[in-house]
Formats: C-alpha cells, sequence, structure tokens
C-alpha cells in the first residue's frame, strides 16, 4: 500500500510539473490516417502542421499521432488527444467523420476539425479543398497531350471527393477532345506503393498514355517515367520522381487555414462550419507546367486563371452516364451536389458500386 | 498483354516468394518469427539509404541483407537465448522495424531512388514472349528462383536439412542426440532475416524504387501467410506467391478492361484464396501432420 501510495504521489507530481512546463496557450493536435513520411496526403498536413508552430512559436504547441486507421482506432486516438488537453484536434480523413463526431459530443469545450467530411456540429467543423478545379485543368492537359486519347486513372475508394475528381477530369479533357477516354481502376487502398505502381501498368499495357491517381504515393509516376507515358503529382510537387513524366502537381497547402483556424481559438472566435476553398484562397496550389508545349502551358494558366475568377467546373451542361442532365447550360451545380457525388459523367466507362 | 500482365506479375510476386522461403526456413526449424513485415521494412530502408550514399544497387542489397540479419538475430537472441515468448517477440519486432524504419528513412523522403537493372540473358532473352517474361529480369527474380531451389535441395536432400527438419519436429530427440538446438535455430532465424532484408530490397530497390514509410504495406504479413498456404513445402511456396501476385494484377487488369466485377471483391480473393487452402489442408490431418514442424512455436530449454 504505501509503494503504491508513493507511486500515485510520484505520478501526480510528476503531472503537475508537466502542466507547469506547458506554457502555450494551446495545444493544437492532428490525427493522420498515413505516416508523416508518405510524401502525399499525410505529408502535406504535416506540413500545415510545422507552418503552425512557425508562425505561432511558444504560443501553440502542437502533437501528432499518425498511421491512425479509421474505425474504432481512430475514435481512441481522438478521445486520447482530448483528454490530453488539447484545444483543437484535427482529424484528416473521411473515415474518421463519426469517430470525430462521438468523441465531439464527449468534450463540448474543445474544437474539432474533420476534413472531407459532411457532418458538423458546434464543436466539430469540416474543412475541404477544390481538388475538382485542379482536376479539371489536369483533365484538359491530358487530353491535349495523350496521343491514344485514354487516360487511367487510379483511384482509392468510391467517395463522393473522388467521384466528384473523376468527373471533374472527364469534364476538363471532353472540353478539349469530347471522344477521350478515362479508364477508372480501384484499388482499394490510399497508400500502397506496390499496388499502385501496378495499377499504373495495367493500364498503360492498356493502352493509357497519361496517368492520373487519386492515391497517395509517387509509384505510379515513376512506372510512368520508367515507360515513358506521363502523369500527374498528387498532394505534393512530385518532380523529383518523374522530371520527365510529371505534367503538374495539384498541391494541398493546408498552412493557410491550420494557421487561420488556431488564430481564431486564441482570439476566441472559433466558431463551427464549413470550409471549402480551392485555387482562389491557395488551398490549392497547381505545381509548375512542365514537360508541356508553351500552347498547352497557356491554355491551362487560363483555365486556372479563370477558375481563381470564379469559375465553377461543374457548370453544365452537365449529364450523367444514364442520359439524365444534371445542369444546363450555364448552370452551377450547388456545393451539396459536388460534395455529394455518387455518379458519374457521360463517357466514363466504369459502374460505380452504390 | 498476356506477356505484359505476367511482367507485373513476376514484380509483385517476387518480394512474397523471397520473404516467405525465408519464413519457411525458420519454420522448419521450430521458431515462429511473426517479425517479417519489421525487418521487410527494415531491409527496403537500409537498402535504399546504402544505395543512396553509395551509389550501388548491389551495395544496398548487401546492406539491406545485413538489416534483415541484424533484426532477426535480435529476435534469435530473445527468443532462444532467453526463450522469450515467440509470437509476442515476434509482434513486437514488427513493431519496432516499421518505428526504426520510419526514423532512418525520415532523410529519404522525397529522394528519388535507384533502380536495379534488368539482367538480359543473351540469347535467351531475344525469344519472342519466352524471352521477355523469363530472361529479362533483375537479379533478384532469378535470386528468388534459386533461392527456393537451394532451399528445397537444401531441406530434403542434405544433412544439414535433416538435422534441421528433426530440430523443427522433436527438438527432444535431437537434443539428445547431440545436435546444438540452439545453434541451428539461431542459423535458421538468420537466413529468415537475411531472405526478409533481401525482400525488402526488392521493394525499395526494384519493386517501386523509392523510401515512404510503411512502403511494405503488409507483404510479410502475406509472407507468413503463404507459408502455412504452402503447407510448409518450398515448391508450394512459388505457387502461392506467384496466385497472390496473379490475383492482385488480374484484379487491375479486370478493371482496365472494364469487366463488371466488384473491385472490392476482386482485392478480397487472395485472402479467400487462403482461407479456402487452410480449410482444405486442415481438412487431411495426415497431410497436415506430415508437413508441419511439430515443435513449431515450442521454446528449448536444454536440460544439460
Amino acid at each position: 500500500m504505501k509503494k503504491f501510495l508513493k507511486a500515485t504521489v510520484a505520478a501526480v507530481a510528476f503531472a503537475a510539473a508537466g502542466s507547469a512546463a506547458q506554457a502555450a496557450d494551446l495545444k493544437a493536435c492532428f490525427v493522420y490516417v498515413g505516416p508523416v513520411g508518405d510524401f502525399g496526403w499525410t505529408y502535406q498536413h504535416d506540413q500545415g502542421r510545422l507552418a503552425v508552430e512557425e508562425h505561432f512559436g511558444d504560443r501553440v504547441e502542437t502533437a501528432y499521432l499518425e498511421s491512425v486507421a479509421e474505425g474504432p482506432d481512430a475514435e481512441r486516438a481522438i478521445e486520447r488527444f482530448a483528454r490530453e488537453g488539447c484545444g483543437i484536434i484535427f482529424t484528416t480523413s473521411f473515415g474518421y467523420m463519426n469517430p470525430t463526431i462521438k468523441v465531439a459530443k464527449k468534450f463540448p469545450d474543445v474544437k474539432f476539425e474533420h476534413a472531407t467530411g459532411y457532418k458538423t456540429a458546434d464543436n466539430v467543423a469540416t474543412y475541404n479543398s477544390k481538388f475538382h478545379q485542379g482536376r479539371y485543368i489536369i483533365g484538359q492537359i491530358a487530353a491535349k497531350q495523350s496521343k491514344t486519347g485514354t487516360a487511367g486513372y487510379i483511384a482509392s475508394f468510391p467517395i463522393p471527393e473522388v467521384v466528384s475528381g473523376i468527373n471533374a477530369f472527364m469534364l476538363g479533357a471532353q472540353s478539349v477532345n469530347p471522344d477521350f477516354k478515362v479508364k477508372v481502376v480501384w484499388v482499394n487502398t490510399w497508400f500502397d506503393p506496390g499496388k499502385e505502381a501496378d495499377a499504373a501498368k495495367a493500364l498503360i499495357d492498356q493502352g493509357a498514355d497519361v496517368i492520373s491517381q487519386h492515391t497517395d504515393s509517387t509509384a505510379p509516376l515513376q512506372v510512368a517515367q520508367e515507360r515513358g507515358v506521363h502523369g500527374f503529382g498528387q498532394a505534393s510537387d512530385m518532380i523529383n520522381f518523374a522530371k520527365d513524366a510529371q505534367y503538374t502537381a495539384i498541391i494541398d497547402d493546408w498552412a493557410p487555414y491550420y494557421i487561420h483556424r488556431v488564430e481564431e481559438v486564441l482570439n476566441g472566435t472559433w466558431e463551427s462550419h464549413s470550409s471549402w476553398e480551392g485555387l482562389a484562397e491557395g488551398h490549392v496550389v497547381m505545381a509548375p507546367y512542365t514537360n508541356l508545349p508553351e500552347d498547352v502551358v497557356a491554355m491551362a494558366e487560363a483555365t486556372e486563371q479563370k477558375i481563381i475568377d470564379g469559375w465553377e467546373p461543374f457548370t453544365g451542361p452537365i449529364i450523367k452516364r444514364d442520359g439524365t442532365v444534371v445542369a444546363e447550360e450555364g448552370v452551377r451545380l450547388d456545393d451539396g451536389a459536388i460534395l455529394g457525388m455518387n455518379w458519374y459523367v457521360q463517357g466514363i466507362d466504369d459502374e460505380l458500386e452504390q | 498483354m498476356f506477356e505484359a500482365i505476367l511482367l507485373t506479375v513476376i514484380t509483385a510476386a517476387t518480394p512474397l516468394l523471397i520473404a516467405a522461403i525465408g519464413e519457411l526456413v525458420v519454420e522448419r526449424s521450430g521458431v515462429l518469427n511473426l517479425g517479417v513485415e519489421g525487418m521487410m521494412i527494415m531491409g527496403a530502408v537500409v537498402g535504399f539509404a546504402v544505395a543512396n550514399q553509395t551509389g550501388s544497387g548491389a551495395l544496398g542489397v548487401v546492406g539491406a541483407i545485413l538489416a534483415g540479419m541484424a533484426m532477426s538475430a535480435l529476435f534469435g537472441f530473445l527468443v532462444l537465448f532467453l526463450v522469450a515468448n515467440q509470437v509476442a517477440t515476434g509482434l513486437a519486432l514488427t513493431i519496432l522495424g516499421i518505428g526504426l524504419s520510419g526514423m532512418i528513412g525520415e532523410a529519404f523522403i522525397g529522394v528519388p531512388g535507384l533502380k536495379i537493372p534488368e539482367l538480359y540473358i543473351p540469347v535467351l532473352s531475344d525469344i519472342p514472349f519466352i524471352g521477355p517474361v523469363f530472361f529479362q529480369q533483375d537479379a533478384l527474380v532469378y535470386l528468388s528462383f534459386a533461392l527456393v531451389g537451394l532451399v528445397a535441395y537444401g531441406l530434403f536432400r542434405t544433412r544439414m536439412g535433416l538435422v534441421l527438419r528433426a530440430v523443427g519436429d522433436n527438438h527432444g530427440s535431437a537434443h539428445a542426440l547431440g545436435f546444438s538446438v540452439i545453434k541451428v535455430r539461431f542459423l535458421a532465424v538468420l537466413f529468415g532475416g537475411a531472405c526478409a532484408g533481401l525482400a525488402g530490397a526488392y521493394m525499395s530497390l526494384a519493386y517501386t524504387p523509392q523510401w515512404v514509410e510503411n512502403m511494405t504495406a503488409g507483404r510479410g504479413w502475406i509472407a507468413l501467410a503463404l507459408v502455412v498456404f504452402a503447407s510448409w513445402l518450398p515448391f508450394r511456396v512459388i505457387i502461392g506467391a506467384y496466385l497472390f501476385g496473379a490475383v492482385g494484377v488480374l484484379n487491375l487488369h479486370a478493371q482496365a478492361i472494364e469487366l463488371d466485377i466488384p473491385s472490392q471483391f476482386l482485392s478480397s480473393l487472395p485472402y479467400l484464396a487462403t482461407i479456402v487452402v487452410l480449410v482444405l489442408i486442415s481438412a487431411n490431418r495426415r497431410l497436415t501432420l506430415v508437413n508441419t514442424p511439430a515443435c513449431l512455436g515450442k521454446p528449448f530449454v536444454p536440460d544439460r
């Protein structure tokens, strides 16, 4: 018993010392789905975290948990952060949506920010970026550059974000070549370099000469480089892996958003919202256009500017695969329709599992 | 088309084959090392790092093998000399490997890698179809087949193999006959580590020449399953590894040619196949008893 008491006292003293050392005004915590070294999705979120540290210095302390599986594990990880005294917790994957909402109910004083989801609460905000804007541009580039008229698209999971990306890519391609073909391969993983490489090989073997990916590793681009075809970087600028193969990359830049939201918590002005910004606000950035003829670069830059000036790639006419007209000529699809997209536009030969 | 598919299958199957054949030898000696994934990922990072620093793929491969062996030596020391629980130690080895590799590899994230060149075997590689598939691979693919042949020969045609199997089947008797159970097992564990390291090198130097954390993505676990799938027989490991590789790759091709099969179903096929094989194996009790190392996973403490 004595021993136990001693241990308890020591533990309490230690905890007190720990909190005394915590001079920071706020602890900002991040839950990642992949390793910080994936050089893709999670890497970019971690760059955002580092930007927060740099911006606020000693005022804000940060912490992260990496490779947290979506599902019950995520709930434990998020709850741990909430108990540890995190003031704001960023959960950075779609699959963390329900766990985030659940934990948020138990900790009303903690602010939660869930990336790419659609459920909010008083203390849960969602944030996402309009990646599809970038995908429209790369679709145009693909259609201009492809000799076979076929692009390969390595997709992860059939969730709205991925589906709207495929559609935006196709709409961009069709604006250049109405007969353009996109072959979609689902790998059912966000991150498995070997499988992504195999998917790229399969697509190239089936006649695709431009590869687009919605998975996180650099492997598909490396295959493109090796086989002498082209592709686009995902999340990060991957030019180092494919000097001759990368046309451009859609870069996720989370830093401005993270800094802004942490600032708001510090000021006491934080409120739940659904943030969804794109190229105009710098949340989505196009990497330098490389390995492209001048006229294609000019076209891509013009489209980029048009989007920054307020044009939306999902502007009619938009026709579903089954022929239903979703948006008439000139009509802009509303945000809800894009964020919940579960149908393909005409021209995509793939069945979407519902 | 068929040729292209086959080429992709070979690269997908080779790391599984190399890691599994190593684990097969370990298990034949009566030790269950669940740390394949950890040794493999360490092989991947060290192989990449050495190749990157020296500019030599061959040195990278050697480094990877040594890294795998170092990890397995740690495992061997714990379970053989200190008689730690094999399952727990193996799991810990995997966790250690994943964490340690992430730390070592931090400097190499975003650095393009070096690819081991393909070896074109003269004359033979010019034969249509057969040439590109069988004689234009990188050295590690040839090595993987050589390894299987060597292991099969070593296990069943040499005295050394006989001793190893005796140790795995009945360590008490082997000890009574004067064989050093611990020494034999330690060497087998080292061999398994070397193979896992080599498989890791194949990932980071040939399959996808780059380093990213967790890049083995569970292949070590599949290799473990393959050993059971092969019911501890070397040539069946080839069948298993290529079946796994083929199903994975065919899934992607089936989608690219727009076959209407749910991709989730195709992705789960290799695992379904494993379950079916395990059911078939366990249904035939005699066959199971013949090939399963009887002392698998059992600790051995010499009674002097």
